[in-house]
């Protein structure tokens, strides 16, 4: 319960802190991904379930506040939490390059599939240019910010499992 | 080992319901928007004070650390303020008789229902999208105070968006440099129409594209001031939007295209103004000859093609007293 209830304010707090605090830290008008971070670092170190509420909640938290097709979000956020959690317990969550690499991953998938769907589909063909000044920045920096962001996940999440014993 | 299979498929279950769920909300805000509002209504409540809360916090800490930067450049500004002042004061004593005969001239045209003269309230930008690839906000100002839907939103003088979502203390507002922004505009000095939209690739260089112009006379120029357009349907008409910065030929060889820079500092922006009052659209006024009432076909207003080339036409002579609303004296 104790977890869930604090889970539930992580996710909110990172989902305002991501529409209020990271345009403030935008570099070239890119901002990084916190969702991202947090729906990874979750499945990576508690699973697939977690993985995927977590980034269904994220998702749709973000939906609500400024997408007008609620769910999009929601639904890949969610796939990023399944995908995140294949890793769990096949690597060690206390070593950084493995949420490294995979957060990576996913901003890069969900860069690409934010394109697809919401400007190829509206014939946006420039394919190199939104990779290059958009996509690829913002797993740039969301890779610099998982740096800090994981160590304090990490540690959220073994206090947690430590009261939970 | 069956515990493991057991859950691996329950995740299976879960992703699988919950897939479906997202793609029926997918569906059902494509079907009807309205039914999904009041889901957004509801947590506007909790969310808009601690964002407002953040924010203030933010703007303070960022204040805070200016306040060291800026003594120094405070002083050299001072100075060069001092001159900017002289040089302002003379200027302002032009600018009075400029003044009183634009408010001769204005009469003339008939433009009485200038965007000074609209009632606004000011509110400040708490959050932005959370992603990178859209341009929308959230301001801190709702139905509360008066916004509503399709209201026009202003700041620095020139156009920034239109409210696409309001709650009772917040109000989200599409920008005009977001990429599915289309804002249909004209021409101020020869009242040809044309469409101003948004477009991510410009990030960098912060313009708008503008398309569909048609100058069959050949009399816009780079540098032309472009204003909201009197056919379109969701924004009121004569807002600034910025300055021609580019103009080519389409290989139409009918239409032009180019660029737009907006007046609107869109990096900066903090704090904007909504003007309460909504485009009220009339198909067509009695001398227009209804052109432009039939082609609403997107989500904006890309109302500007057909009725643009019966727009064309209009004269530059400072005395003509034509109806604001047509374009075809002579």
């Amino acid at each position: 319960m104790k977890r869930k209830l604090i889970m539930a304010l992580l996710i909110l707090v990172c989902v305002l802190l991501q529409a209020t605090v990271c345009p403030m830290i935008a570099i070239g008008e890119i901002k990084p991904n916190l969702l991202i971070i947090l729906t990874v670092s979750f499945a990576l170190m508690r699973g697939r379930r977690e993985g995927m509420l977590i980034g269904f909640f994220c998702g749709l938290l973000t939906d609500i506040y400024f997408e007008s097709t609620l769910g999009f979000n929601a639904l890949l956020y969610l796939w990023v939490g399944y995908f995140g959690g294949y890793f769990y317990r096949i690597f060690y969550d206390d070593d950084i390059k493995t949420p490294i690499l995979l957060i990576s991953i996913c901003d890069l998938g969900y860069g690409i599939v934010q394109y697809l769907f919401r400007f190829l589909m509206r014939g946006r063909f420039q394919f190199p240019f939104y990779l290059g000044r958009i996509i690829l920045p913002e797993v740039v920096y969301t890779l610099i910010l998982t740096i800090i962001c994981y160590q304090i996940f990490y540690r959220i999440n073994r206090g947690l499992s430590l009261s939970d014993e | 080992m069956r515990k493991k299979s057991d859950d691996n498929l329950k995740n299976k279950y879960l992703l699988a319901g919950l897939s479906v769920f997202c793609v029926l909300l997918i569906i059902l805000s494509f079907v009807n928007n309205d039914i999904v509002a009041p889901i957004k209504q509801v947590s506007g409540y909790i969310v808009t004070p601690v964002q407002k809360g953040i924010n203030s916090f933010g703007t303070w800490l960022s204040g805070v650390t200016e306040n060291f930067e800026d003594v120094e450049t405070l002083r050299e500004e001072n100075e060069s303020l001092k001159e900017q002042v002289a040089t302002l004061t003379e200027e302002n004593s032009l600018l009075i008789q400029d003044r009183e005969e634009l408010e001769r001239l204005r009469e003339l045209y008939d433009l009485d229902e200038q965007y000074s003269d609209y009632e606004k309230v000011g509110a400040n930008i708490i959050a932005k999208e959370s992603g990178n690839w859209f341009n929308l906000f959230t301001i801190d100002k709702g139905s509360d105070d008066g916004i509503q839907k399709g209201m026009n939103v202003i700041a620095d003088g020139g156009l920034v968006g239109i409210i696409t979502e309001v709650g009772s203390s917040w109000a989200t507002v599409r920008a005009i440099i977001d990429d599915e922004s289309n804002v249909s505009a004209m021409v101020f000095t020869t009242s040809d129409q044309c469409m101003v939209g948004g477009d991510l690739t410009l990030i960098d260089e912060g313009s708008l594209t503008l398309s569909r112009l048609t100058d069959a006379d050949n009399a816009v120029h780079v540098g032309d001031k472009v204003v909201t357009s009197y056919i379109s349907e969701n924004y009121l008409p004569g807002i600034l939007i910025g300055y021609i910065s580019e103009l080519n030929n389409d290989s139409n060889n009918l239409t032009k295209s180019g660029y737009i820079t907006p007046v609107v500092d869109f990096r900066h922006l903090q704090e904007v103004l909504v003007i309460l009052e909504l485009k009220e659209y009339t198909p067509s006024s009695s001398d227009d000859s209804g052109t432009d009432s039939s082609t609403e076909d997107s989500q904006e207003d890309n109302d500007a093609s057909e009725s643009a080339a019966e727009g064309s036409q209009e004269t530059e002579s400072e005395t003509a007293d034509e109806d604001s609303g047509s374009g075809e004296e002579e």
